[in-house]
């Protein structure tokens, strides 16, 4: 099983205790009655689905109930990093195998 | 092609079986075709197929970047049903349903299409009441489905356990006849079998890296590890790498992949007579003609390429098994295995065109687009042929997350299918 790493925790926990929440960093529209159809597909159904390294959002549902986002390799599986809900992707991750 | 016939098996037999021909020899690819299709799974070689074989567009080239029948096709619990609740779905099932009957022989393959019924169980009032819901839109639709009482369910299959105590009580079922498993190896290597025999070429081992348009727009051909290839039409059937090649287009697609993972037990003798399917804990099986008990799960949390998936998601499966069927509890497992499915935000397919011109799209399929095998190669080789849809996969367009037509199977089901 995956281990994944809580950044509000500070732990490595199994991934039982974790729900995945898609992809991260996807901003609600500010003002949303001025979107256009095509804004609004965006926004809701258009995804990365990055083969490769994708940031996602995470939520330790069975720990601190909190959601995180994380950056992991699709293609592997492997966690890159996790990081906290505001701060931004780290801008190191930018390939295979790099590390934060 | 050497056609499969009683006659030819005693003749070969006296030359010791040595004048059978290659199904599909390996090809160099040639500078162009008329239509590239990218994904040898079981759609795209079908569709290679039916245009050659219907469309008399033979000039065409399926590009494996494996092995063909290395994706879901090959990977897959094979289960066949046309019992979804939305008019366009009941169409668009059962158009590939009627296709299987007599598939073996327009193939001249036998892809051991078995009618033994699917099975799903209800476990609680909503089960009951959303079955008999689709039963009966079923019904309007001229697609079979008919409701069984726990001891009817019983008599169907006798390893269920329909005891009123049980974890997960059987409080009936809805029963598709006509539903059933096919052997998916052969349904892939009869649709390959049969182009190469029309003219079509397949190319494996040669992932699809770019796709090249002109400064109209419209598509050129793909770059790939065995160089440029040229095309005037261009068909993506490539299941959970759909993102993946149309992000070499520039389009962006509401899609999202997943793995999905599937086991086979050690095989014994006859005991499991049809498929039974438990959508709400997660568990589909049947038993193959090998005699494995086979064995699907739901799908993985997260987004993956992998294909593997977790074993607490294959635990939980299996536990939902052993109760519904004690008599299991003690088979062992042989191997466990996982696919990457795509899985649009309605969990209906998109079949169709693109914005790109000349480039048209089979996708969205998640997990259950083998029982569609036939029916999803018939409407893509259309689409191409026509420049435009068939009234059967109209509805199943892109447009459809933008306008908000959906024709959300994901809602009717709650569950994956
Ligand atoms: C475990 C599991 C169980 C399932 N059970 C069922 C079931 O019981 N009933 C049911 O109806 N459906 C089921 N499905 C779903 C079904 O398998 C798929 O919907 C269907 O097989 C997809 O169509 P395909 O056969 O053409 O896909 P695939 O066989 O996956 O074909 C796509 C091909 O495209 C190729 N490709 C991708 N990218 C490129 C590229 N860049 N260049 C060249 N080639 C490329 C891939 O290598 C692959 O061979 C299951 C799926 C899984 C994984
Ligand atoms: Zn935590």
């Amino acid at each position: 099983m995956i281990l994944i790493h809580c950044p509000y925790c500070e732990e490595d926990r199994p991934e039982v205790e974790f729900t995945y929440g898609g992809e991260a960093h996807i901003a609600r529209p500010l003002d949303p009655s001025a979107l256009t159809d095509s804004e609004w597909e965006g926004y809701l159904y258009i995804r990365s689905n990055t083969r490769g390294l994708h940031a996602e959002r995470w939520r330790h549902a069975h720990g601190c109930a909190r959601f995180f986002n994380a950056v992991r390799d699709t293609v592997s599986d492997r966690f890159e990093v996790t990081y906290k809900t505001g701060e931004a992707r780290p801008a190191k991750i930018t390939q295979t195998g790099g590390a934060a | 092609m050497k056609r499969f016939s009683g006659l030819n098996l005693i003749a070969e037999a006296m030359n010791g079986h040595k004048g059978w021909p290659e199904h599909w020899p390996e090809k160099a690819p040639k500078p162009a075709y008329d239509v590239i299709i990218i994904g040898g799974g079981g759609h795209g070689l079908g569709a290679a197929y039916y245009l050659a074989a219907k469309y008399g567009i033979t000039n065409v080239a399926v590009i494996e970047k494996g092995w063909i029948g290395g994706g879901n096709g090959g990977r897959n619990t094979t289960i066949i049903r046309s019992n979804y609740l939305y008019d366009e779905s009941a169409h668009l099932y059962d158009h590939a349903v009627k296709m299987w009957d007599g598939l073996s022989q327009e193939l001249n393959y036998n892809v051991m299409y078995s009618k033994r019924g699917v099975l799903m169980l209800a476990h609680n009032i909503h089960d009951i009441q959303s079955f008999k819901r689709h039963i009966h839109a079923n019904r309007l639709n001229g697609v079979d489905n008919e409701w069984l009482t726990p001891e009817e369910c019983k008599a169907y299959c006798p390893p269920l356990d329909i005891s009123p105590n049980a974890r997960h009580p059987v409080l009936g079922g809805a029963l598709q006849r006509r539903g059933g498993t096919a052997r998916h190896d052969t349904v892939i290597w009869g649709y390959a079998r049969g182009a190469v025999a029309r003219g079509v070429d397949i190319i494996q081992n040669c992932a699809v890296t770019g796709i090249r348009r002109g400064p109209d727009g419209a598509v050129l051909g793909v770059d790939t590890e065995k160089g440029f290839i040229g095309a005037k039409k261009i068909g993506v059937s490539a299941a959970g790498n759909t993102s993946v090649v149309m992000d070499m287009a520039g389009l962006r697609f509401p899609l999202e992949s997943y793995p999905l993972q599937a086991l086979v037990s050690e095989p014994v003798k006859p005991i499991f007579p049809c498929v039974v399917m438990s959508n709400t804990v997660h568990a589909y099986i049947s038993q193959s003609d090998k005699g494995e008990l086979v064995i699907g799960a739901g799908t993985d949390q997260y987004v993956s390429y992998s294909q593997r998936g977790a074993l607490h998601i294959i635990e939980h499966t299996l536990a939902a098994i052993c109760e519904i069927f004690p008599i299991f509890t003690r088979m062992r497992m042989l191997r466990s295995w996982g696919g990457i499915v795509d899985v649009t935000p309605d969990r209906s397919p998109i079949l169709g065109k693109t914005p790109v011109a000349g480039l048209y799209v089979n996708c969205g399929w998640g997990t259950g687009g083998f029982k569609a095998t036939p029916g999803a190669a018939d409407l893509l080789a259309y689409t191409i042929a026509h420049d435009a849809p068939n009234a059967i996969n109209a509805a199943f367009n892109l447009d459809r997350f933008r306008t908000g037509r959906f024709i959300d199977e994901a809602a009717a089901a709650a569950v994956a299918h």
